[in-house]
């Protein structure tokens, strides 16, 4: 296993009697990026705040590059450069004064400090807005000197928190560029909701929901989930369903809400070929056969279901 | 690290208009009770024939300039103070801070700071002024200096208690009122007791251990209450502060 840069140790935090986030344990490995999944209060903003010594847990530790944050925070904090949800940034300066603030309060030596600058500023591409007014950049570019911030005393693990919600679809794919090339150099933490987004930047993703992981694993076992035993297939002189039924491995036969049957099959066969043969045989007017791909959307559905309907954590997937 | 903070503070109080319009008026009501202070000087010595009734003129304007001075500070201390933390936390800019690698303490002795360098350049211009008067007058510089030194830890201990009162809340505007009410209340503290010079409620007061040195007496005791009174009011900002991370 890779080195870990970052190792969360059943992190749980209450409200009052509430538990925001519970028994939360995993790690970040050195130049991963992390996707960090789940619907709008489920825990994942509490458990970023948590990691970057913002709050402190009620029960469980943190410990970054082997530091423990509750006991060195000063000297853990410095290996990180974290992006809240809503961007931490002085309006009143220029990109350049909040930048160079950044750095000195991220003990960039004074000497550095306007390498770094230049060289965050390049990596974000907000060379040409250096002595523009925060408060008079748009929305896209304070997000870029949000991101900027994060990544100028180049620490080990960057923790961004939702940093493409609020912007257009445009900023949206320049940002997860960017993230894409930071992930390159520094682990990253990205947490989100949008599910593409995860697909598209990350390399490992965990779902969280009302507190609990409930989904932990890599990009490519998530996709597992959305390819299942299933084909989907349009025919414009539909046959009876009985006569689907009766081919050879099929499990079970469905229509959805467009007409199309969505055929699942039993373990080791695939009858694609013999529904092509009698499609043709009978003139059923065959005009789409694919596997069938449950969108992720309805993964995280599943997975967050099965979660509020018997309340128990299913089977967490180990990388 | 405490100066990195204090610089920062310091650049966004340079960087409002607030800043600016607070110092240009302060600086203009000192300059015209200065020269108030020097014209009635010579109405009133000429009037005194005795010679018990003549004091130096040094006395005599700094009475004025460091009167007025220890007054307006009342008022410009919390308005300049009020957006230290809770400008920080309608902004939702303390995470910045707070995820930064530096301490708690770091970051409320540092921002005091700012404004403490801040309120020093009003102090250094007063000091500044009275001394022109040395020009055609021999002044005494010690009064002057005792004042000086009066006046920034009166100063510093409005700015400790007015960041307490800024960590308090999210609207800089209720802490500037909730600071001014204390500071209101703990300047006048003595005049409530005014009949029992010596109660210890009176011994509170902020304006009483001013006193001293606005008569050019510089008492141990006088330090000694300021930097408890500073330390007091940081301590528990810090500890403000520190309740939020384990509260959330």
């Amino acid at each position: 296993m890779a080195e870990a840069t970052l190792n969360a140790f059943d992190l749980s935090r209450q409200f009052g009697s509430n538990y925001a986030v519970r028994d939360v344990s995993f790690h970040l490995n050195k130049g991963e990026v992390l996707g960090f999944l789940g619907p709008n209060g489920a825990g994942k903003s509490t458990t970023m705040r948590m990691l970057t010594g913002n709050l402190a847990p009620s029960q469980g530790s943190v410990k970054i590059c082997g530091i423990d944050i509750m006991e060195n925070p000063k000297e853990a904090k410095a290996l990180i450069g974290y992006l809240p949800e809503i961007r931490p940034l002085y309006k009143e300066f220029t990109v350049n004064e909040f930048l160079s603030i950044a750095a000195r309060f991220h003990k960039v030596k004074s000497s550095y400090v306007h390498r770094a600058v230049e060289a965050a500023k390049d990596k974000c591409g907000l060379a040409h807005m250096s002595n523009r007014l925060i408060e008079n950049l748009s929305n896209g570019y304070q997000q870029r000197v949000g991101i900027a911030q994060a990544i100028i005393h180049n620490p080990e693990i960057v923790i961004l928190d939702e940093p493409t919600v609020g912007l257009d679809p445009i900023q949206i794919r320049e940002i997860r560029k960017l993230i894409k090339e930071i992930g390159k150099k520094h682990s990253v933490i990205l947490s989100t909701h949008i599910l593409p987004e995860v697909e598209m930047v990350c390399d490992r993703v965990q779902i969280i929901d009302k507190g609990n992981l409930v989904f932990h694993g890599s990009i490519e076992e998530l996709k597992q989930h959305r390819l299942g035993n299933k084909l989907l297939i349009g025919f414009s002189k539909p046959p009876a369903l009985s006569k689907l039924k009766s081919i050879k491995g099929v499990e079970k036969v469905e229509k959805d809400e467009q007409g199309m049957f969505v055929i699942k099959f039993k373990e080791k066969y695939l009858p694609a070929e013999e529904i092509v043969i009698l499609a043709s045989q009978e003139n059923w007017g065959l005009y789409h056969i694919a596997p069938h791909i449950t969108s992720l959307e309805d993964i995280f559905v599943q997975l967050t279901q099965v979660q509020t309907l018997d309340n128990q954590i299913p089977e967490v997937k180990k990388t | 690290m405490i100066i990195n903070v204090a610089r920062k503070e310091l650049k966004s109080l340079f960087a409002s208009p607030m800043g600016w319009i607070i110092l240009a008026l302060l600086m203009l009501a000192f300059g015209s009770f200065y020269l108030q202070g020097v014209n009635n000087y010579f109405d009133v010595m000429s009037g005194s024939i005795r010679p018990a009734e003549r004091v130096g003129v040094t006395i005599f304007v700094g009475q004025t300039v460091y009167g007025i001075a220890s007054f307006l500070m009342l008022f410009a201390v919390p308005l300049l103070s009020m957006g230290l933390i809770s400008g920080e936390r309608k902004s939702q800019t303390l995470p910045f801070l707070f995820s930064a690698p530096i301490s708690l303490a770091e970051i409320v002795v540092g921002k005091f700071l700012g404004l403490i360098i801040f309120l020093s350049i009003l102090v250094a211009y007063i000091l500044l002024m009275l001394s022109t008067l040395n020009i055609w007058a021999d002044i005494d510089f010690g009064y002057l200096l005792s004042n000086s030194l009066g006046l920034i830890l009166l100063a510093a201990s409005f700015s400790a208690l007015g960041i307490y009162f800024s960590s308090l809340t999210s609207q800089p505007i209720v802490a500037a009122i909730l600071s001014f009410i204390a500071l209101f209340a703990l300047m006048g503290l003595d005049k409530f007791f005014g009949s029992q010079p010596n109660h210890w409620f009176g011994y509170i007061s902020l304006m009483k251990h001013f006193q001293s040195f606005s008569r050019g007496i510089i008492d141990s005791k006088d330090i000694i209450y300021f930097i408890l009174f500073i330390t007091t009011f940081l301590v528990l900002t810090i500890r403000r502060l520190d309740s939020d991370r384990l509260r959330g």
